[in-house]
Parts: C-alpha cells; structure tokens; sequence
C-alpha cells in the first residue's frame, strides 16, 4: 500500500517540469517518486497531470504557444515511461475515461497535432491508442474492433489529404462499427462543416478542445451502446 | 526605359547559401520516393536505399540545366496566352477548393458543378486573370472522376489557358485525353500546350506514388508540369524562412530531377505554396506576411537558377469577405506581382484556402489590375517631364485642359470597375450607398450577363461529349451536370 502523501512529494517540481517542458527532469523526478515509495497514481494526479492542466489553460489563453505544448507533451511521456510500469507492477490502474484509436489520415506523414491531442487526452484519463500516420481506414476500423475503441480521432494536415478522413468514416462504416463509437476529426485544414460533412461526430480545433469533445462524445455514448461493447 | 519596379527578399550569397544546402539535402538525407521512380533513378546512377533517394548534386544540376528557361501556355485558338519565364507575371483562380461562400447567404456549403460553371465564366470576362484553374471540388459529380469532370466544364466553358491537377495517378490520363481531344490530339497538345498540371510533393522531401507517377507521366506526355512544394515553417519544415526556402528549394529540385530524367528539355515550373505554420492555432495562414515573404523568396530561387516560377498567393484567411481578407489578399498581390513570379494562383480564396467565393474572386481582379498597374512603372513618356506642360498653363493650375492631359490619362491611370469606390455615384434603387460585398455581387452578375460560350469546332466537341459522356456511366452518373444537353445534343448526334 502508498504511503500517505507527504508535502516534499516534489509534486510541485513535478508539476513545473511539465509546464517547463522537461523531459530530463520529469523523468528523473518520477525515477525519484518511485525510489521515495511515492505512489505512481499519486505522482500523476497531483504532480504531472496539474501540469498538463496548466498548459492547456495557458495554450488557451494564448500564454503558451505548441512548441511549448509539444515540449510539455514530451515531459509527460517521459514521466509516464517511468510510471506505467511502476503501475502495472502495482496491478493498479488510472481510472479510464475511455479508449481511443488515433492516427493521421492516408497519405499524410504529418502528427504533430495528433501527438498533442494524444497527450492531453493521456492526461485526462483516456486510454489512447496511436496508429501512427498514413494510416488506411481499414486499419483505424481493424483497431476500434480489437479495442473495443470508444472514440476514433482521425487528423489531417493537408487539404488534399483531408478528403481520406472521409475513407476512415466510411471504413468504419462498412465494418459495421460506426454504431458504437464516435469519430472526431482534427487538422489544420478540417472545419466543423467538414465534420458534419463527412459525417463525423464531431471536430476539435485543437488538443484541448479534443479532450473536451472526447469526454462530450463519451457522454453522448448511451448505455446500451456502451453495454454491448 | 522604364524601370520595372521589383522586389527582391535575398541577397546573392544567401541565395547561394539555400541552393548550396538544398543540394546538400538531396543527397543526405535524400529525398523519400516512390517505387515507381526507383528503376529511373537507379538507371541514372542514383543510389536508392530504403525508398529514399541519395541525388548527386552534378546530376541535379546537369538535369536542371535540361530544364526550359520558358514555354508558353496557348488559349483555345492556339495563341499563346501565358508565358512561363523571365519576370512575366499572370494570375489565374485558386483551385481544388472544397467550399463556396454561397452568393446568397455568404455562408460556406460543398461547392457545386453549377458554381464551379459561375466561377468559369466571370473569370473568362476578367482580363486580370491571363489563366483559368480547375478551381472547386464539384461535391454533385462522384468523387472518382471529380478531377476530370472539373477539367470538362471549364475547358467547356473557357478559351483561355487552364492550371488544374490530377487527383490519383490514374485520373491522370484521363485529364491527359481531355485536352488532347479538346486541342486536336496528343501531338498538338504536346507543341500548343493549353493546361499545366500542379503536382505536390509531400513535405518534408517526399514524392509520393501519386505524385511521383504524375512528374514522370507529364513529362514523358510533354505536358507541362508544376511544382507546388509546400513547406509549413516550423511544422513541416525549418521554422526559419531561410530555412523553410531551403527545403523549398530542395523539393523542387529533386522534382525536376525526375522530372528530368522521365523526359529531358519537358516544360517545368518552380512553384509552391509555402506558409508558416500559426504556433498559436496551427493553421497556416496564406495572409501571413511571413508567408508572402515565403513565396516572393522561393520564387527568387527559382530565378537564379533561371526557371519559371509559381506561387500560391491573392489568398485571405478570414472565414467572410471582409476587411481581413481583402487587406491579406491586396498585400500578397502586389507582393507577387513585385516579385515578378510569373504565375500566381490563389485569387478568390480565403479560409486557410478551404472556401471559394466568386464575390472575392472579383475584388480580387481589382487587387491584381492595381498591381499589374504598379508594375508597368513609371513612364517619363516624353522629354519634357514637366516643363513643356507648365510652359502651356503658367501658374494657372490648369492642366485638365492640356492635350497631353488628354492624350496620355488612360496610360498613367488604371480605372477599375464599379467594385472600386471611386466617389461615382453608385446609390441602388433603394437610396442605399452599396458595400463592397453588394458591389462585388453586382459586377459578378453583369459579368454573367454579358458571357458568351463560344462552342469548339462541332467533330471536337461530339467526340469530347461522346468521351465524357462514356467516363461518367461508367461511374454511375447519368448525363453531364452543367453541361446543358441542348448545347451539344445537336452536335453529337445525341438527341
């Protein structure tokens, strides 16, 4: 069992080296909370989290700009490197929000704003799954069945290569899967007339917008849906 | 002789720089590329390891040094009507466009065959645009043969010179025989080329199946090609601007590079629609400033390595036609038009190029008349600047009165339409003074009025109708959207 926590947790330091952008310190942090008996849940919730809130609250306000969102995002998976383990090891679990496959569409390489949502929906409790870029529909379809997937979030960075969310829609479609999860669609060229277009469920004009629809989206799932999954 | 007024962004060593590192990265790291270019590239001694290819900086500058300096684009009759090279400057429509500020309510919906036809025909009656674009997506026409069904209807509907794209490699020799049946055959399309291709490498450094298969095809049809690199400072590319034109430049050139090796001496065109990459949204603002500085400079690249150029500009990023818009747009039009870039796309487009609207297309015209004026320069005109006139009127102010005066306004000053407030009266039947958006909608609708569709000679277009008509059923779609049956059953004998 953790121990109770301590106000020397380093949860503080914690906090600012995800806001600072620092994976060298985040990491080592974390290292030092696992040696200390610190448990990893609690390192999360009250240090590394907060931080991810802070960022996405000053991005918002346009105090922080993405490369500071992508060093912070960076900092988080190097905390998490460290905590997982030190989780699974414990056979414990962060209460899950739900599970998401994400990738970027067919014929687009780019993943910058896939990793950003990735991270913050990470930080809000969902389980994500990434896919990578360039990825066929069929792939995001194959994966939502072996998952369980509750949302799918395509991204596009391209305009020409915005038409294939289209594809990712239509394979889940064509898989019989499109009952039981939603599909939100991101990228710098995507509207939300697209979305409705395309006939997603929704569309999120940046990482924290993301988190917000996903948990809109889960809600949205209804119990009998969420059952048969 | 007049000056013709320029802008230049880079001085002489840093051009050298960009192009010294640009082939720097053709060779390490390479440039990703697609099995079918591999065989080319091996033949021509390039090694290829891993689907990325290693290009020796002597054989691209060999294969560049292949590349016509300048080619002509031809209109319908068979005149020249575009020059690609040297410090020309033409602008056509954006194009590929998914939306359309609807002319009624000025809210963005699916474009439609219908508004790609209005487009076509107001952009026939402005001189300003030398080029047509195949410019929106028609979301009524399938999505397998979108590309070629826009090709139809403006080649359908317009005699000038076309920019346009394949979608898939394969839709690409449908385009191909389009024109080649619209310009008389294969061989009259290769010596009177009327359309060039934009062809996109996807960024950082990669030609994709698509778009290597399309540089290879085009070439060896002799069908011009042109380059549309596209760069997103700080995302896909260097966040510097120097930096940014580097991979610009090195995109472009390992392009022409198999563009070259599928067919040496075929038309090509350095061109791009860079942008910076928004670190606050993550868009990429074609009204950005940095942006425009972006093309002027990859445009002054191409240049110095003395080939024609292209840039994606006359674009706005606000969502409506407002004053946003129309000061991005003006400021990258006179930019362009400075930068001596011989084809500039993008007019009509706002939204981060997601939305068409023919409203903007027209004060755009009057953007693009401004700086077409400005780059004529100034003229001295006669040997007396001055001094001959004041000779005539003394101190009296009265120069309206002068045969020069007379003789020579219509040369010093450009006169735009209606869209232009220039204190005419322009009150509407209801007393109200108009806006710019009612203005603009006016002018579109006297252009529409006054088009004329002129028909191809009769054989030309019962077989163009009889192809079309065959590509279409074959993708399930009964007729020819836009395409009126009373203006070719007549001709093809399909009443």
């Amino acid at each position: 069992m953790a121990r109770e926590l301590m106000p020397d947790d380093n949860f503080s330091a914690m906090r600012q080296s995800i806001i600072d952008g620092a994976p060298d310190t985040a990491s080592s942090l974390a290292q030092q909370a696992v040696s200390a008996g610190v448990a990893p849940i609690d390192a999360i919730n009250h240090g590394y989290v907060p931080g991810m809130h802070d960022v996405g609250e000053q991005f918002a306000k346009g105090q922080m700009y993405l490369p500071d969102m992508m060093a912070s995002a960076e900092a988080m998976r190097a905390a998490m490197a460290v905590l997982d383990p030190e989780l699974k090891k414990l056979g414990a679990e962060r209460p899950m929000s739900g599970v998401v496959v994400l990738g970027t569409t067919k014929g687009d390489i780019h993943e910058i704003g896939k990793i950003l949502v990735g991270t913050m929906l990470t930080a809000h409790g969902f389980r994500v799954h990434d896919l990578g870029v360039d990825v066929a529909g069929e792939k995001f379809a194959a994966k939502v069945q072996e998952l369980h997937a509750d949302i799918v979030g395509v991204s596009a960075l391209l305009t020409t290569t915005m038409r294939n969310q289209k594809g990712v829609v239509d394979a889940i479609e064509k898989a019989g899967l499109r009952p039981r999860v939603k599909i939100m669609v991101g990228g710098a060229p995507v509207t939300r007339r697209w979305a409705e277009e395309i006939g997603a469920d929704g569309y999120a004009k940046d990482a924290m917008s993301a988190v917000a629809l996903a948990r809109q989206l889960m809600e949205q799932k209804t119990p009998a849906v969420v059952e048969a999954v | 002789m007049r000056m013709r007024p320029k802008l230049q962004l880079l001085d002489k060593s840093l051009i050298e720089r960009i192009v010294g590192e640009a082939f720097q990265l053709i060779e390490d790291p390479g440039v990703r590329v697609a099995p079918y270019v591999v065989n080319l590239l091996h033949d021509a001694g390039i090694t290829v390891k891993d689907g990325v290819a290693h290009i020796p900086e002597v054989l691209a500058r060999r294969l560049l040094d292949l590349a016509p300096r300048g080619f002509c684009l031809y209109d319908r009759s068979g005149k020249p009507a575009v020059r690609y090279g040297g410090d020309d400057v033409h602008f056509d429509p954006g194009s590929s466009c998914l939306n359309i500020l609807d002319p009624e309510t000025q809210q963005p919906r699916p474009a439609l065959s219908g508004d790609l036809v209005r487009l076509v025909q107001v952009a026939e009656m402005l001189p300003q645009f030398a080029a047509q674009s195949t410019a929106m997506v028609c979301n009524d026409v399938p999505a397998e043969i979108g590309d070629w069904y826009r090709l139809l209807l403006v080649l359908w509907y317009s005699e000038k010179p076309i920019v346009t794209g394949a979608f898939s490699a394969a839709s690409l020799h449908t385009l191909i025989d389009l024109l080649g049946i619209e310009g008389g055959g294969r061989a009259a399309l290769r010596q009177h080329p009327r359309a060039i291709f934009d062809v996109c490498p996807s960024p950082p450094l990669n030609w994709s199946e698509f778009a290597s298969q399309n540089l290879v095809d085009l070439a060896r049809a002799g069908v011009p090609a042109e380059i549309v690199s596209m760069p997103l400072a700080g995302a896909t590319a260097p966040v510097t601007l120097a930096g940014a034109v580097t991979q610009h430049a090195a995109e472009c050139i390992s392009g022409i590079t198999i563009h070259q090796l599928a067919q040496p001496g075929s038309p090509i065109v350095w061109g791009g629609a860079p942008a910076i990459f928004d670190m606050r949204s993550g868009k990429t603002p074609m009204g950005a400033i940095e942006t425009a500085m972006l093309d002027v400079a990859c445009a002054e690249v191409g240049k110095f390595l003395g080939l024609p150029t292209h840039a994606y500009m006359v674009a706005g990023d606000g969502r409506v036609i407002d004053a946003q818009v129309e000061m991005e747009s003006g400021m990258s039009t006179v930019l362009g038009a400075l930068a001596g870039i011989n084809m500039i796309s993008g007019a009509g487009m706002l939204d981060f190029l997601a939305c068409h609207s023919i409203e903007k297309l027209v004060i755009d015209a009057e953007a693009i008349a401004s700086a077409q004026r400005l780059i004529e320069g100034i003229d001295a005109r006669s040997d007396s600047l001055a001094v001959a006139m004041f000779a005539q009127t003394g101190l009296s102010g009265d120069f309206l009165k002068l045969k020069e005066t007379r003789s020579l306004f219509r040369k010093e000053q450009h006169f735009p339409s209606a869209v232009i407030d220039r204190g005419l009266p322009t009150m509407n039947s209801n007393g109200d003074e108009p806006g710019i958006l009612q203005r603009a909608r006016q002018r579109v609708e006297e252009l529409l009025s006054a088009y004329e569709r002129h028909p191809l000679p009769p054989e030309r277009e019962q077989e163009l109708i009889t192809f079309a008509l065959r590509e279409a059923k074959a993708s399930g779609l009964e007729g020819l959207p836009e395409i009126l049956r009373a203006e070719y059953a007549h001709e093809s004998g399909l009443l």
